[in-house]
C-alpha cells in the first residue's frame, strides 16, 4: 500500500478512516484541527508549508486545573477587571504557518484581542477579555488548533522576563556616540592647529571632557563597581587594571585640558570603554528557547487532582500534603511518593530510570514520584510531600545549594592576578625613577604606564574567542550555558557516561525474530516469559502481544542465562547460547535469545542495541580521558559494552541517583576534573556535582535536567572533536594574550620615558584591539575547520 | 571662523537627537524581537470575500 502522509502533521496514515475534503488525516485529532481551521476560513495555514501541524494522535491532556485562581495568578503577566495578558511557551512553533495561525487567534475567537509570536523564544503573548473567555478556554483553544503550551511550575518565561536588564546596549550606544564625536574633535589637534586657532583648541578640549563624562560615569560605571567588589574580596581581577586605566585616563585628560598643558586622552578613553563593552556584548549569548536550569519542577505537573469526600478537585502541587488522595489519569505524572489504593498501575519510569517498559504495580505498593501512569486512572495516597520524595531528595544535596561558578579558575583570572602586580610594579618603578630629577615627568610616566598597559586586548581576547567558539558549537547542535563552559571542557580529564538515553537511544532496543513460530509455540513462549522480570523477557512478551497465559508446572530462572520451564508437558529452554545450545557463541553487539522446545531449536530473538552513532569514539578517548559508565539498569549489557569501556571496574550498574552523585564526588576527591553526560532526572545530581554536566536530548525543547550544556543526540559522535576544539580555543586565548602583551611592551617602552603622546595612545589602543579581534575570530574558525566542525 | 562654534553646536545637538531616538526605541521594546517581523512580512493579508450585492 502506498503511504499517505497526514495533511496536518505529515505522519503516515495507518487507516483511511479520517478523510475530509479529499484530504487524509492520521487521527481524529488532526482532522479536528483541520475542521476548526477551515470553518474559520483559515486553511491558508496549510498553504505556507506542507504538514505544519503537530500530531494529535497520542495526546490526552486536561486543563481543568487552569480554573483555580491560585494557578491563574501564577501564570498571567497582568490582569485587571477586564483584560488578562499571558505569555505561553509553545515548543511546537517552528515555521511561518505557526506564526500566521497563532497571530490569527482573534478570527477564531473574538474575545482574544491580540496575539503576538516571538519566534526565536517560541513564545506567544496573548491579551484577552477574561469575562468572555477564561484562561482555560484559551489554552484549550490553543490545544485544539494543535499548539499546546508547555505550562510548568518552573516557568522559564517568567524567569527570562525577570532578569534584570543591565542596559548594555544603551551603554554601548552612549560610548559609541561619544567615541565618534571625540574622535572628530581630536583630529584638529593631531593634524596641527595654527596659532590663531588656539582658542578652538581649548574649546575642543572642554567639549571632549564633556563627552567623556557620560562614558566614564554611565557606560564605564560597571568596571568601577566590579573592581571595588573584587578589592573587597581581596582578589585582583581583570576589572581592577581596567578601572584603574579608565580613572587615570579621565583624571589626566581633565588635568591637561584645565591646565592647558596638553590635549588629553579623551579619544583613547572613549574607544577603550566602547570596545570593552562590545566585548561584554558578544560574550552574552543567550538561547531563549533552551533552559539550563530545569529541575524536577518543570517536569512535574502544575496541579494535581485530589479526591475529598465524593468530589475531585485540582489543587496546586505546592499544596499537596501527606494523606491526600490523588487521582492520576492516563499519561499523568505521579508527583509524590504514594501508595496505590485503587486501579491497575502500569508506571513508565523512563524519566527516572531510563527504562521505557512500563512497570506493573500492585495495590498497597509504594510508587515513587516521577513515574507516568499509562492505562486507566488510579488513586493513590500521598506518603511523602513532593519535596521529600525519593527522587526530589536529591535536590537537598549540597551540590544543589552550592554556587558552582568559580570552581575552576579561568586562564583570564589566573593571568590578571599577576598582570596587575607587574603593572603596578612598572608604574611605581617609573615614578620613583623620575621623581628625584623631574616630578612632572615622574607623574607623566606613572600615568602613561597605567594608560598604555590597560589590558584592553587581554580583556577582549577571551570574550571574542569564546563567542566565536560558542557559535561553532551552536552550529553543531551543542549548546553551552555560557562562555566559561568552554574552558571547563578543556580542563576535563575524566568522562562519566550514563547508559540509557545517553549512549543508547531513547527507545531501547529493536527486536527481530529468526525462524517461524506457530501460534501454539508463541503461546508457550509468552507464558514462560511473562513470569520473568528480565528486560529481554519483557520485550519478548511485548513483541508477542497480549496472549492467554498457560499454567506452568515447573519454572526456573537462572540469572544471566535464561529460563527453564515446563508447560503443558512441553519443556522450554529460553535464553543465552550457553544455556540453550550448551556452548557460548560470539555475539557481535547484538544479544540473542535462543528458543528450544522439547530439545528442538526453534530459532532466536535478536535484539539490536540502539546505541548512538559514534560509540566507537568512546574507546578512542582513552588514554587522554578516563571513561566510566554509570547505569541505573541491571548489568545485562555488560558483555556488549566491554568493548567500549576497557576495564570491568569502569562500568557500574544498579546505580541509584544518589550513588551516581557520590561516584562523581569520589572521582573529584581524587583530583579529577569530571565531565558527566546524562539525560534523565536520575542523572540530575551527578550532572550538578560534576565539573561539567552535559545533558543529552533528542529534542532540545523537551525536558532535560539542569546542566552546563545541552547536546543534541545527533552530535554525540562529534564529542571527541568538541573536546579537542575546546582545547584549541584555550590555546588561542593564550596566544592572543601573548599578542596583547607584545603591544603592551611596545607601549610601555614609550610610557616609561614619560613622553607618551596622545596620538601614540590613540593609534596603539584601537590597533591592538582590532588585531586581537581579527586574530581570535580567524583562529577559532580555522581551528573549527581543522576539527571538521565548521 | 567663529561659525565653527555654531556648526559644532548644531551637529552635536543633531547627534543627541538621534541618540535620544535610539534610547526611545530601545526602551519601548522595538529591538526586543528582531527575527519574527522578518517572517511576518512574508505572510499575505487575508483576502476579504467580496461584499454581496
Amino acid at each position: 500500500m502506498e503511504k499517505i502522509a497526514c495533511y496536518h502533521c505529515g505522519d503516515d496514515c495507518l487507516t483511511t478512516a479520517y478523510v475530509m475534503e479529499e484530504k487524509n488525516f492520521c487521527c481524529n485529532g488532526c482532522k479536528t484541527v483541520f475542521e476548526i481551521l477551515s470553518a474559520s476560513k483559515m486553511a491558508n495555514y496549510y498553504s505556507y508549508n506542507d504538514h505544519p501541524g503537530a500530531t494529535r494522535a497520542r495526546v490526552d491532556k486536561r486543563f481543568d486545573y487552569l480554573s483555580s485562581a491560585d494557578i491563574i495568578n501564577e501564570l498571567v503577566d497582568y490582569a485587571d477587571s477586564q483584560i488578562t495578558i499571558v505569555t505561553f511557551f509553545i515548543p511546537h512553533i517552528h515555521c511561518s504557518s505557526c506564526l500566521w495561525l497563532l497571530e490569527q487567534l482573534n478570527s477564531i475567537n473574538p474575545a482574544i484581542h491580540y496575539s503576538r509570536v516571538d519566534f526565536l523564544k517560541k513564545q506567544l503573548n496573548i491579551r484577552f477579555d477574561h469575562q468572555k473567555i477564561s484562561l482555560q478556554q484559551v489554552v484549550e483553544l490553543l490545544y485544539d488548533v494543535g499548539y499546546e503550551p508547555l505550562i510548568s511550575l518552573q516557568d522559564i518565561i517568567k524567569k527570562q522576563n525577570g532578569l534584570s536588564k543591565d542596559n548594555l546596549v544603551q551603554k554601548i550606544a552612549v560610548a559609541g556616540f561619544c567615541f565618534g564625536n571625540v574622535m572628530l574633535l581630536s583630529f584638529p589637534e593631531y593634524f596641527g592647529l595654527s596659532d590663531y586657532e588656539a582658542t578652538f583648541k581649548h574649546f575642543f578640549g572642554w567639549l571632549n571632557i564633556l563627552f567623556t563624562l557620560p562614558v566614564v560615569f554611565y557606560s564605564g560605571r560597571g568596571y568601577f563597581i566590579a573592581a571595588w567588589q573584587n578589592l573587597k574580596k581581596k582578589v585582583f581581577g581583570i576589572d581592577f587594571p581596567l578601572a584603574l586605566g579608565i580613572a587615570v585616563l579621565f583624571i589626566r585628560t581633565c588635568l591637561e585640558v584645565i591646565t592647558h598643558s596638553g590635549a588629553g586622552f579623551a579619544d583613547t578613553l572613549c574607544g577603550l570603554v566602547f570596545f570593552l563593552l562590545i566585548g561584554k556584548l558578544v560574550q552574552k549569548k543567550t538561547y531563549h528557547h533552551i533552559s539550563f536550569e530545569r529541575d524536577y519542577r518543570s517536569f512535574f505537573p502544575v496541579a494535581v487532582h485530589i479526591i475529598e469526600g465524593e468530589i475531585d478537585k485540582p489543587i496546586p502541587l505546592a499544596q499537596l500534603q501527606t494523606g491526600h488522595r490523588m487521582l492520576i489519569r492516563h499519561n499523568e505524572i505521579i508527583p509524590a511518593d504514594a501508595i496505590l489504593l485503587k486501579g491497575e498501575a502500569l508506571i513508565d519510569f523512563s524519566f527516572v530510570t531510563g527504562e521505557s517498559i512500563p512497570v506493573k504495580k500492585t495495590l498497597g505498593e509504594v510508587i515513587y514520584a516521577g513515574g507516568r501512569q499509562t492505562g486507566e486512572a488510579i488513586e493513590l495516597e500521598v506518603v511523602k510531600p513532593v519535596y521529600q520524595s525519593y527522587l526530589t531528595q536529591l535536590w537537598n544535596n549540597e551540590a544543589f545549594t552550592r554556587k558552582k561558578d568559580n570552581r575552576m579558575q579561568t586562564f583570564n583570572e589566573k593571568v590578571s592576578r599577576y598582570f596587575t602586580i607587574v603593572l603596578l610594579a612598572f608604574a611605581f618603578g617609573s615614578l620613583l625613577f623620575w621623581l628625584p630629577t623631574d616630578v612632572r615627568r615622574g607623574f607623566a610616566a606613572f600615568t602613561a604606564v597605567l594608560i598604555v598597559a590597560c589590558p584592553c586586548a587581554l580583556a577582549l581576547s577571551t570574550p571574542f574567542t569564546m563567542s566565536a567558539a560558542l557559535s561553532i558549537f551552536d552550529r553543531n547542535f551543542f549548546y553551552l550555558k555560557n562562555v566559561a563552559v568552554v574552558e571547563q571542557m578543556a580542563a576535563i580529564d575524566t568522562i562519566v557516561f550514563d547508559k540509557t538515553g545517553t549512549i543508547t537511544m531513547g527507545g531501547s532496543k529493536e527486536i527481530k525474530i529468526d525462524g517461524l513460530l506457530s501460534a501454539k509455540e508463541q503461546l508457550l513462549i509468552y507464558s514462560a516469559c511473562i513470569n520473568s522480570t528480565h528486560p529481554l523477557s519483557r520485550m519478548i512478551c511485548q513483541y508477542l502481544g497480549n496472549q492467554q497465559r498457560l499454567a506452568i508446572s515447573r519454572y526456573t530462572e537462572i540469572p544471566n542465562l535464561g529460563i527453564l520451564a515446563t508447560i503443558d508437558g512441553h519443556r522450554l529452554r529460553i535464553g543465552s547460547s550457553k544455556l540453550v545450545l550448551g556452548y557460548k557463541e560470539i555475539e557481535d553487539r547484538v544479544s540473542k535469545v535462543y528458543l528450544m522446545l522439547d530439545e528442538e531449536l526453534l530459532g532466536f530473538f535478536e535484539f539490536t542495541h540502539q546505541y548512538r552513532d559514534g560509540m566507537d569514539n568512546i574507546e578512542n578517548l582513552e588514554p587522554a580521558y578516563r571513561t566510566f559508565l554509570l547505569s541505573g539498569d541491571q548489568d545485562h549489557e555488560r558483555e556488549e559494552l566491554i568493548g567500549f569501556f576497557k576495564t570491568r571496574d569502569s562500568m557500574l550498574f544498579n546505580q541509584s541517583p544518589q550513588s551516581k552523585l557520590d561516584f562523581v564526588q569520589a572521582l573529584q576527591q581524587q583530583g579529577r576534573q569530571v565531565m558527566m553526560m546524562g539525560d534523565g532526572l536520575n542523572d540530575a545530581g551527578a550532572l550538578k556535582q560534576s565539573d561539567l554536566g552535559i545533558a543529552i536530548t533528542d529534542d532540545v525543547n523537551n525536558f532535560s535536567p539542569g546542566s552546563d550544556a545541552i547536546m543534541d543526540g545527533r552530535s554525540f559522535h562529534k564529542l571527541p572533536a568538541f573536546l579537542r576544539f575546546s582545547k584549541d580555543t584555550v590555546n588561542i586565548i593564550r596566544f592572543s594574550f601573548l599578542i596583547s602583551l607584545t603591544y603592551n611592551l611596545i607601549g610601555l617602552s614609550y610610557a616609561v620615558t614619560g613622553r607618551l603622546s596622545p596620538l601614540t595612545a590613540a593609534i596603539l589602543m584601537p590597533l591592538s584591539t582590532v588585531t586581537i579581534i581579527s586574530f581570535t575570530s580567524l583562529a577559532t574558525h580555522f581551528a573549527a575547520r581543522k576539527r571538521k566542525l565548521a | 571662523m567663529s561659525i565653527i562654534y555654531f556648526l559644532i553646536g548644531c551637529s552635536v545637538l543633531l547627534a543627541l537627537l538621534f541618540l535620544a531616538a535610539f534610547f526611545w526605541a530601545q526602551r519601548s521594546g522595538q529591538n526586543d524581537d528582531l527575527y519574527t517581523p522578518s517572517m511576518r512580512i512574508l505572510l499575505d493579508d487575508e483576502e476579504k470575500p467580496p461584499a454581496e450585492k
